[in-house]
């Protein structure tokens, strides 16, 4: 196993944690390949982030030592699997500060952890004697905000469609904020559920939560945060945030794909009716009728991403090494270097909050007269890989006027270096298409 | 990876100053597509006239390979016999599914033959077809149209 490549200190004088990022880069081998002749610059980690050589090697040796399935063995195989399944679990749960492991279901996404709540809810809504805080109706609203990925949007759509139920929204002010002027006229007594992003994925904002918590728990509604872009890149903790639901996704943060969780409230797991039926979700079966097994097994059918899970725990002990606030911190100055070398960018319009308050390390922006594909398709001859498109936030797109946006997105991993490489390289697709 | 291979002077030119951009009447069908994993959009509008293609018009957004493309398409089927016109839409499907390896036919594809760098990336050819495949759409709908209308 390498060295743990965090090195987290404070610099005298200065109150800040800070991280080695030249260290931290050393565990991503992947860091050091070219592309196009050049060396890579990764700016694209909202979309995944790259995987530490210390998450790698343990799913291998975890793979080629301990590989049997969980849950259901008395061999030795099976235990260790079984242990490396859950200790990953306890790990990810501590570490969005929820109460017990068992509010945490291990899911194969952000995406499958919406839809498991919005599709509980509608086996509730089709059951009279099911929990009313889940139960919805014609009369009944779901508020979001124009600001969400398409997977926080369309199972709410389908669910109100299904339901009956009312979809609401909040607004985004010009600034790339969430407008929340409105917010007791949107969240009403009528509210069953909200549910929005806490990081949005392509502006960058970090959207206030007290404000919105409050008022959710005066009218007896529920909350869902989409943390998928806060969890990897800050202190999130479930208590503080006082919410119900928050859902994130391993892939993000340093961990492999097809791993996913939901975190809920316990009560809330026990009064949900399941999603997907089939092995390892059940208490009994008989031919005329099943019973299930208590909360998280309830939610997690069939044979998980054993590997995968063991994996994200690896990831989660990695971020906690490093520090989370030293990685918020670090993100935080390579986002305000980024604000401010963009704007120094000809017809460069930033689509979201332009200083790097309330707002995390992720940047859109638009250039005047190039479209994003030429725009990535340039920088990606450069070596700088951004994202290009509409981010799966195609309302966010509506509502500044533009068809799509380039996207650069930092990480622990990243440097000031790489974002002078994106300005540098952003030059040359003015030369090319100017 | 070479920029110009992608972006050859035609494309920008055409992408500059585009040719027969804007939709016009008459037209017997039109066709919008879009390209949904970047939010691309066009609209082809086909006028068809004793089986000359009279008019094909267009709008839309997207990047310079998806616009430069609709110019080009105009260029190559405006006017032209809708048989012939259907040919060279074949050549220049041909030419963009054949990952770089299709042999372009000048004759048969003039200003398009400079699409054949962007056959090579395969995230570009999606932009490259958009017109095309609405062109397509539009004028079987006109086909179909001016079949039922002669029938009746």
């Amino acid at each position: 196993m390498t060295t743990p490549g965090a090195a987290v200190a404070t610099e005298p004088g200065i109150a800040v944690p800070r991280l080695d990022v030249a260290a931290i880069r050393a565990d991503f081998p992947i860091l050091d390949r070219e592309v196009n002749g050049h060396r890579l610059v990764y700016l694209d980690s909202a979309a995944t982030s790259q995987k530490p050589l210390q998450v790698v090697e343990a799913m291998r040796d975890f793979a080629l030592t301990h590989n049997a399935n969980v849950s259901r063995s008395v061999h030795t195989l099976g235990t260790e699997a079984t242990e490396g399944y859950e200790g990953a679990r306890a790990k990810v749960a501590a570490f969005i500060g929820a109460a017990r492991p068992e509010e945490l279901v291990f899911t194969k996404n952000s995406t499958e952890s919406v839809n498991l709540v919005a599709y509980a809810m509608l086996a509730a809504s089709l059951d009279p004697k099911a929990d009313p805080r889940l139960r919805l109706g014609p009369g009944d609203e779901v508020v979001i905000s124009e600001m969400e990925h398409h997977s926080n949007i369309v199972p709410w759509q389908l669910l109100c469609e299904r339901t009956g139920a009312t979809l609401k929204w909040f607004g985004i002010t010009e600034h790339g904020r969430l407008d929340l002027s409105n917010l007791d006229e949107v969240v009403t007594e009528r509210t069953k559920l909200v549910s929005y992003v806490h990081q949005s994925n392509l502006l960058g904002t970090v959207n206030p939560t007290v404000a919105v918590a409050q008022r959710v728990r005066e009218v007896g509604a529920l909350l869902m945060l989409d943390a998928s872009q806060s969890v990897p890149h800050m202190p999130v903790d479930v208590v503080e945030l006082d919410v119900d639901f928050l859902v994130f996704t391993g892939h993000k943060m340093l961990g492999p794909t097809g791993i996913g969780a939901l975190y809920a409230r316990h009560e809330l797991l026990e009064a949900m009716p399941p999603f997907l039926g089939g092995g390892s979700m059940i208490e009994t079966v008989a031919m005329t009728g099943s019973t299930y097994a208590p909360p998280p097994a309830k939610f997690e059918a069939g044979t998980p991403p054993i590997t995968e899970a063991y994996g994200l725990g690896v990831a989660v002990d990695y971020l906690q090494r490093v520090g989370m606030d030293a990685i918020k911190w670090h993100e935080k100055e390579l986002t305000a270097y980024a604000l401010d070398a963009l704007v120094t960018v000809p017809g460069l319009r930033i689509i979201g909050p332009e200083v790097a308050v309330g707002r995390g390390g992720c940047v859109s922006f638009h250039l005047d007269g190039i479209h994003p594909h030429d725009v990535g398709q340039v920088l990606d001859a450069e070596g700088v890989e951004v994202r290009v498109g509409h981010h799966c936030a195609k309302p966010t797109c509506v509502r500044f006027g533009v068809p799509s946006t380039t996207r650069a997105s930092f990480y622990l991993y990243n440097t000031t270096d790489e974002v002078d490489a994106l300005i540098t390289a952003l030059d040359k697709v003015r030369k090319v298409f100017g | 990876m070479r920029l110009d291979e992608l972006y050859q002077e035609i494309i920008l030119d055409h992408y500059k100053r585009p040719h027969g951009r804007g939709l016009r009447e008459p037209f017997e069908a039109e066709a919008h597509h879009v390209n949904p994993t970047c939010g691309d959009e066009i609209t082809v509008r086909v006028h068809l006239d004793g089986g000359k293609v009279a008019d094909v018009s267009y709008d839309g957004v997207g990047c310079s390979i998806s616009q430069a493309s609709a110019s080009v398409l105009f260029d190559l089927l405006n006017g032209k016999a809708l048989a012939e016109a259907m040919v060279t839409l074949e050549a220049f499907t041909e030419l963009m599914v054949g990952k770089g390896e299709v042999e372009p036919d000048e004759d048969v594809l003039e200003d398009a033959v400079a699409f054949a760098g962007v056959a090579k990336y395969p995230a570009r050819v999606k932009c490259a077809l958009l017109s095309w495949m609405a062109f397509k759409d539009a004028a079987a709908r006109a086909t179909a149209a001016d079949e039922s209308g002669e029938s009746s």
